[in-house]
């Protein structure tokens, strides 16, 4: 039996251990500048089906990333999943052999705020579980949710999963990040169908920082309470309507066009941002957009990104108008700002954005007011969910043509439509907005309330 | 640190595997499952004219599976020390209510003699171009692009290599072992001129051919794209309605991947989340249809030697001139399906348990020209191109058109851009009334229940009488 010193472990990442000895297989091969970045997780998670269990899993992961830099000042990089120290060893020459490639145009460097302080987050740690209270759990949960109509016969899509994982940034100049986490999360997806009439489907989802506080009733409401509602389905008639996207359909559809504030598609010229954008306006003049990883309803925040730069808030769009870029060290650096907490960790190193607060701009007016769906005189059809972002959002172009669920609200009445697609151009739609509906509301990608946006291209079967 | 594990996966695994079998089913399993896996990764990534990334990775893994009644356990780890997998083991087992003896059982009589798919492919990983052959290939790609391309705001070509060594040994004797190699290059091009943008982008790929990525035609691959981006750069939105369609050959097959292979799959019949599911024998297509499924063809994405369970892939006739023939199954879909198991079994790597899943998906050939099935159009759409789409779990489908035409008159008229086709499975096959002679093969990546796999979709040129086109 091999004895297990392995610097990850099921009981973590041993950040010294890992450090010391990279530090020593560096020095062998006279590398002088590197740094690290490496993760570990145990997970267990159980999905049901109609009272018994369908798949129980469990899962323990580790990965590193090394970066080196050779004696022309360029990077090269290897990921592994091998700690062992032939894997380190192997890695460590695999990233030397291709920093020969690195890019002599724009070569990445250890963040300047990869020492400074990080935020302090209340992220309580939960002990896991057994797997078969998990089971017993999801079990209930699933008997509840076909319980509430007859017309739900199956919950095809769910589960109920725990993980505790552990983070870890380490530089040769010293720095030395570390986080550790548990979080947990429930998915339910129920089908529902009655005689002579389409199946229909819709779910929840919660996500806490264990399994004794999820939010399991809330998410077995709203997952019925959704599915419910498309069960009285009708054809809508293709043509321009005004929408109101759910708080999860806008943010799923910003969040699929964020290229237009990452700095990285900017330099790349994949955004529809440019360079000199920064400054014009963007969007109607009472829309911000804010990413902003810290706020205590993003389950799971990290207080650092892959280059260990801290974690911060930071303003997109504030009264219609772009105000700054997501950046990693590089792009920076290309603009002359400070690195923002936004990279991964890469040869080219990605940036993406973190988690969104979307509403009005303080002391705008928030554009119309008293917006409500059921009192409106026209028809509305109010998007809840969008499908298929990956084939049906063009982000370098701006475009949009996407599947959605929804309904069709029409003089205080609401019914489902049965199927129909959106469509239309993101520049557009944020200069179509006509204000919000209700409260804004936590999601696990943002914060959001109801988002009006006119005159948008519905295509339907009727 | 950590002892390396015995490396290559070969015969002095075979006690360590036969313990841990029977451990497993000494403390009551019905089976019990060990995939083993070792990879090396290559991704190179050119832009313009600079190698902007090269990202090496490797790994190794383990995932075992224990089975009891209809119910399994799977846990999966990188610890692959008798300790770590012994653990891993212990967690399976677990989960089913189960617990190691110390005193085995003895109904595991041992594994069959190793299977070796990998005997004869030892060299590929050697044999594939180096690093500094495939950045030179890239960079000329990109630089072709240039040539052919006008107003091409953004050029990138991309490599991947990925190859996989991995051993499997059940309870039941299973003992085989291979490896996989599959190769990549895709060209994309992002035009903007004015207002006009477009992109788009195409993928080469092949499973098995260490040599192919210097039999890849840059400049061919180049003239295909920039021709399509130029053409689509200035297409207008195309108007949403219900018409028909006909779907170009190659990667116009995904239709037929996202709207009715998945649900030929066991995992969805176990779901219940299948229309299909008691339709065995029964008409669910168009009698113009028989398609197919299998893992054999040389050289293609989704072929195997053996699937991710130990069992040689076959070839699988889902529909024979529109009627259901058989699904999809894996180990565990037989178990609670009954249906027979097809080699199907596939999963994305050791952190994922095999589920039933396509390969190389067909619609097979038919007796038209291409031209016949467009000339029975007086007002539709021809997608030449297809992008991504999807599947729901009420059999919905979608799919985005990367490259489309309007038919008018039976003839191919102005380019149109922005359309998706949507639509249910149920309702479409039986539309498909027109299938060409002219069936290609592409490669695409299939997301799933067991992860991202490598698959052929394909088809002749089709065309659907009536489908909903979304657009503006």
């Amino acid at each position: 039996m091999a004895a297990s010193s392995n610097p990850a472990t099921s009981a973590g990442l041993n950040a010294e251990a890992l450090s010391s000895r990279l530090q020593q297989l560096a020095q062998q091969a006279a590398i002088q500048q590197w740094d690290l970045g490496a993760s570990c997780s145990t997970d267990t998670s159980v999905q049901v089906d109609r009272g018994e269990a369908k798949q129980m899993k469990g899962a323990q992961r580790s990965a590193i990333t090394v970066r080196v830099w050779n004696s022309d000042g360029l990077v090269g990089i290897t990921s592994t999943s091998d700690l062992s120290d032939e894997g380190l060893v192997r890695a460590l020459a695999g990233a030397r052999d291709a920093s020969a490639f690195g890019n002599a145009d724009e070569t990445p460097a250890f963040s300047p705020l990869a020492t400074a302080p990080l935020a302090s987050l209340e992220q309580p740690h939960h002990e896991p579980q057994p797997i078969l209270t998990l089971l017993e759990t999801l079990k209930q949960a699933e008997r509840q949710l076909l319980d509430r109509h007859a017309a739900i016969g199956t919950v095809p899509y769910n589960g109920l999963a725990q993980r505790s994982s552990e983070r870890l940034y380490l530089n040769s100049e010293g720095a030395c990040r570390h986080q550790s986490l548990t979080t947990a999360s429930l998915y339910l997806y129920a089908r529902a169908e009655e005689a002579g009439r389409k199946p229909r489907s819709s779910g929840a989802v919660r996500l806490a920082y264990g399994t004794t506080n999820l939010d399991i009733e809330g998410c077995i409401d709203e997952a019925a309470q959704r599915t419910i509602a498309h069960l009285d389905y009708a054809p809508i008639e293709t043509g321009h309507y005004t929408c109101v996207f759910s708080p999860e359909a806008f943010l799923d559809l910003i969040g699929a066009f964020s290229s237009l504030f990452n700095a990285r598609a900017v330099l790349d010229g994949v955004s529809l941002s440019q360079r000199d954008s920064l400054g014009q306006t963007l969007a109607v003049p009472f829309l911000s957009i804010r990413d902003n990883g810290l706020h205590p309803g993003n389950v799971g925040a990290s207080v650092f990104d892959g280059e260990g730069t801290p974690t911060a808030p930071l303003d997109l769009v504030d009264g219609g108008v772009l105000r700054h870029f997501l950046h990693s060290e590089a792009t920076a650096r290309a603009f002359g700002v400070p690195p923002t907490g936004h990279a991964g960790m890469g040869a080219k190193v990605s940036v993406g954005a973190d988690w969104l607060e979307i509403g009005a701009t303080p002391g705008s007016g928030g554009g119309q007011q008293g917006l409500n769906r059921l009192g409106h005189d026209g028809a509305v059809v109010v998007i809840d969910s969008l499908s298929a972002l990956h084939a049906g959002v063009k982000a370098s172009q701006g475009s949009f043509s996407l599947p959605f669920d929804g309904w069709l609200v029409q003089g205080g009445n609401s019914r489902s439509i049965e199927a129909a697609t959106v469509a239309g151009d993101i520049r557009t739609v944020l200069q179509a907005i006509v204000g919000f509906e209700g409260d804004a509301k936590v999601t696990p990608d943002g914060l959001c309330p109801y988002v009006w946006v006119e005159g948008l291209s519905i295509t339907g079967e009727a | 640190m950590v002892a390396s594990a015995p490396d290559p996966f070969d015969l002095a695994w075979q006690p360590r595997l036969e313990t841990l079998l029977a451990a497993g089913q000494g403390a009551g399993a019905d089976l019990v499952e060990i995939f083993l896996e070792r990879t090396d990764h290559l991704g190179v990534l050119a832009e313009q004219e600079t190698i902007t990334s090269v990202s090496p990775s490797f790994g190794m893994g383990a995932g075992i599976r224990v089975f009891r009644g209809d119910r399994d356990g799977f846990v999966s780890t990188n610890d692959l020390s008798d300790a770590g997998l012994l653990q891993a083991l212990d967690q399976a087992l677990g989960m089913l209510g189960l617990m190691r003896s110390s005193a085995p059982g003895s109904r595991f009589s041992g594994l069959a003699g190793l299977r070796d798919f990998a005997a004869t492919k030892a060299e590929w990983l050697e044999r594939c171009p180096s690093l500094a052959e495939a950045t030179l290939k890239l960079l000329d790609g990109t630089a072709r692009l240039a040539h052919h391309g006008r107003h091409l705001q953004a050029r990138r070509g991309s490599y991947s290599r990925d190859w996989q060594a991995v051993l499997v040994a059940a309870s039941d004797g299973t003992f085989a072992r291979d490896i996989r190699l599959h190769q990549s290059l895709g060209l994309n091009v992002l035009a903007a001129d004015g207002d006009h943008r477009a992109g788009l982008g195409r993928r080469y790929g092949t499973s098995g051919r260490p040599d192919d990525l210097r039999a890849w035609d840059a400049d061919a691959s180049a003239q295909d794209v920039c021709a399509s981006v130029g053409t689509m750069l200035y297409a207008d939105y195309v108007e949403a309605g219900q018409m028909p369609a006909v779907l170009a050959n190659r990667f116009g097959g995904v239709i037929f991947h996202e709207a009715c292979g998945h649900l030929l799959e066991t995992t969805q019949v176990e779901r219940g989340t299948t229309p299909f599911a008691d339709k065995v024998g029964e008409p669910i297509a168009h009698e113009a249809v028989t398609a197919i499924d299998e893992g054999l063809t040389d050289g293609a994405f989704g072929s195997l030697s053996m699937d991710d369970e130990g069992m040689e892939p076959q070839r699988t006739v889902l529909i024979e001139n529109g009627i259901l023939k058989r699904f999809l199954s894996d180990r565990a879909g037989e178990r609670r399906t009954g249906h027979g198991r097809t080699g199907s079994g596939r999963r994305q790597s050791h952190a994922f348990a095999a589920a039933s899943r396509m390969r190389n998906t067909f619609i097979a050939a038919g007796p038209h020209t291409p031209d016949q099935l467009i000339a029975s159009v007086d007002k539709g759409l021809y997608c030449k191109s297809m992008g991504g789409g999807s599947v729901g779990p009420t059999g919905q489908f979608n799919f985005a058109v990367e490259e489309g035409y309007l038919i008018e008159n039976g003839q191919l008229s102005k380019p149109v851009k922005g359309a998706t086709l949507i639509g249910e499975a149920k309702e479409v096959m039986p539309r498909i009334s027109m299938c060409a002679n002219d069936l290609e093969l592409a490669a695409g990546f299939c997301g799933s229940v067991s992860g991202s796999v490598y698959v052929t979709v394909g088809q002749p040129h089709i065309k659907v009488d009536s489908i909903t086109v979304g657009g503006r």
